[in-house]
């Protein structure tokens, strides 16, 4: 399946809301779960899986052309799932099972387990390799995938991100994208006061990286920034995509103390009613075709 | 009594099994396109490097990045690739242990180690470059086959298998050259042990440079009326539980040798493994609990209690227990 004409950003949009919804239930219903860093990465999953950026096939998961997606700060995966779900990789309403025993809805990505994860992550710092050993296998192969990491802020604190990022750079990998959701909070505190990453835009750049920021939830503006990686010769991209914790719900936003953390019933309610109105909604095929 | 036990063992000095191990990649490499090979910048000390110089465009000297080589192995395989990582076995498992459980066990991908330089016989650059906890990590890996060859020959029937087998493979490989203790073509199989000498009174369990030193010592045993049965144990998991359940039975008492730490390496498994169905009395002929230090590898062998002395020794220890 090749990627087609995104939809409008207002679709867009809507799209977001509703995987944040999707996740926010879910993680809910677990009772566990990190909301924060699912609800800042919204747009940019959208925009990967909706955005007409992925080439893939909900069909057929393992399509050796198909576009990878990795996401190393694993934490995030109820915004994934959503995402997978609502393109069909499984029963959207398989995501109400998210960290229940048996459930294919792991409380981080394991690959070969749920269709669609391309990486079993979680254990912070990983992904961006894993990135390149696609790209590389594609290079070898002729192959014109392309593929995309998406870090976590903190998680560029562990010195693989750094081992792959100087990689990366001298292999001169254009086929690959890291994106980072740089929403300024991990598990203990600001990222600013426990392990500072800046500059951040430089250090990417002196690893001979193309560097390009972005607001990351500016759906148009991440789809801009993707379009660009794309164009990118003889360089790999990082989006630096600064973004919000808790993004979409008033009382997570920059507030860390949903880092890790299951909004209450009432609390969902309320998140719910912010994010959609108090209306349930669905991508449904219409956005399934983007 | 079979005419193995009959026929002495002269050890004959062969190649390092790093040395084989590049051998056998490169043959690999000559038949297989999807066959990549990765480097820690000691691909001339693990060999890999005769894979690399004649196949550039699928050798990839990643420089000093452990845990960043088996990240991309992890990608590599998922995409297809068979990709060979090597570098010391002190840091492919110690530096890559948590990428080689979340990128190469968990999701059960076709990623092969090859760890050189294992044991305390790299010799001379002492404990930092010594590996003596690399089985018992690879072990604790599930679903990784864990494998190390006594010699040339084995090494290469070893890095043949681990190509056809499909999963994770750790391969443990020596510095210093091997005594021949198997003769090609070898009939090969993972979890398989090969007896290399058969006897009555008691099982040699070995792998590595032990199995020719368990030789030696079943000859000077045999000289004594005793006639030891050695299997070359060099694949720890799975562990050839038949082999052992038929040496327990016909033999009743065992030593296990190994270049490796007490805990967790080819003793723990062939304990547990003998516990449930046919115990019999053990002695281990091992690092024990403690690292070594500097030296040369004889030399080193011979302080730290794991040459054919010691099997003796541990021989006499448990007939004594029979």
């Amino acid at each position: 399946m090749a990627a087609t004409a995104s939809p409008s950003v207002e679709r867009l949009q809507t799209i977001a809301r509703t995987l944040r919804t999707h996740a926010l239930r879910a993680i809910a219903a677990a009772n566990s779960g990190h909301p924060g860093g699912s609800l800042s990465a919204a747009e940019i999953v959208t925009a990967l899986y909706f955005g007409g950026v992925l080439k893939h096939d909900p069909a057929n998961p393992e399509w050796p052309d198909r576009d990878r997606f990795i996401l190393s700060k694993g934490h995030g995966v109820p915004i994934l799932y959503a995402a997978l779900g609502e393109r069909g990789y499984f029963p959207v309403d398989e995501i109400m099972t998210l960290r229940q025993v048996n459930s294919r809805m792991q409380g981080h990505p394991v690959q070969g387990m749920t269709p669609g994860v391309e990486a079993s992550t979680g254990s912070l710092g990983q992904g961006l390799s894993i990135g390149i050993g696609h790209a590389i296998a594609g290079r070898l192969d002729g192959k014109h995938f392309r593929t995309y990491v998406l870090l976590g802020d903190g998680e560029c604190q562990e010195g693989q991100v750094w081992e792959a990022a100087m990689c990366a750079g001298n292999y001169e990998l254009d086929t690959l994208c890291a994106i980072v959701d740089y929403n300024r909070y991990q598990l203990d505190g600001a990222v600013e006061d426990i392990q500072s990453l800046e500059p951040m835009r430089e250090k990417f750049a002196a690893f001979k990286w193309n560097v390009l920021e972005t607001d990351g939830h500016d759906v148009q503006a991440v789809l801009e920034a993707l379009h660009a990686a794309h164009e990118h010769r003889g360089r790999p991209t990082c989006i630096i995509a600064h973004t919000v914790k808790g993004k979409g719900v008033s009382f997570m936003e920059h507030n860390n103390e949903f880092h890790g953390k299951a909004p209450t019933r009432e609390q969902l309610d309320v998140a719910l009613a912010q994010l959609n109105g108090g209306q349930e909604s669905g991508v449904g095929a219409q956005g399934g075709s983007g | 009594m079979t005419t193995l036990s009959t026929v002495r063992y002269t050890p004959r000095i062969g190649r390092a099994t790093r040395e084989a191990y590049g051998d056998a990649l490169l043959e690999l490499g000559r038949t297989n396109r999807d066959v990549v090979a990765i480097d820690a910048d000691l691909a001339k000390s693990t060999f890999s490097w005769t894979f690399g110089k004649h196949f550039p465009e699928r050798f990839f000297n990643i420089g000093i990045q452990e845990a960043n080589m088996v990240g991309i192995a992890s990608g590599l395989a998922s995409s297809g690739k068979i990709p060979f990582i090597s570098s010391f076995a002190a840091f492919a498992l110690c530096k890559g242990f948590d990428q080689l459980r979340m990128g190469a066990a968990y999701p059960h991908l076709n990623v092969k180690v090859a760890g050189s330089h294992g044991g305390i016989s790299i010799g001379e650059d002492g404990v930092s470059q010594q590996s003596v906890e690399d089985v018992a990590l690879a072990c604790a890996l599930p679903g990784f086959i864990v494998c190390i060859p006594a010699d040339e020959v084995s090494m290469n029937a070893a890095v043949h298998a681990a190509a056809a087998h499909r999963g994770p493979v750790y391969l443990r490989l020596g510095r210093p050259k091997a005594a021949i203790v198997h003769e090609a073509p070898l009939d090969f199989a993972f979890g398989r042990a090969i007896t290399v000498r058969d006897g009555d009174a008691l099982t040699i369990v070995a792998n590595g440079l032990l199995v020719a030193q368990a030789l030696i010592a079943a000859d000077q045993l045999a000289d004594r009326g005793i006639n030891a049965r050695v299997l070359d144990m060099h694949t720890v998991k799975p562990i050839d539980i038949d082999a052992l359940e038929r040496a327990s039975r016909d033999t009743g008492a065992f030593v296990v040798a190994e270049e490796h730490l007490h805990h967790g390496g080819l003793g723990s498994v062939v304990a547990a493994a003998l516990a449930r169905t046919t115990p019999a009395p053990i002695e281990f002929v091992d690092l024990g609990d403690r690292y070594a230090e500097s030296g040369k590898p004889e030399d080193l062998l011979r302080k730290y209690g794991m040459s054919a002395d010691a099997i003796i020794k541990a021989a006499d220890a448990v007939l004594r227990r029979r």
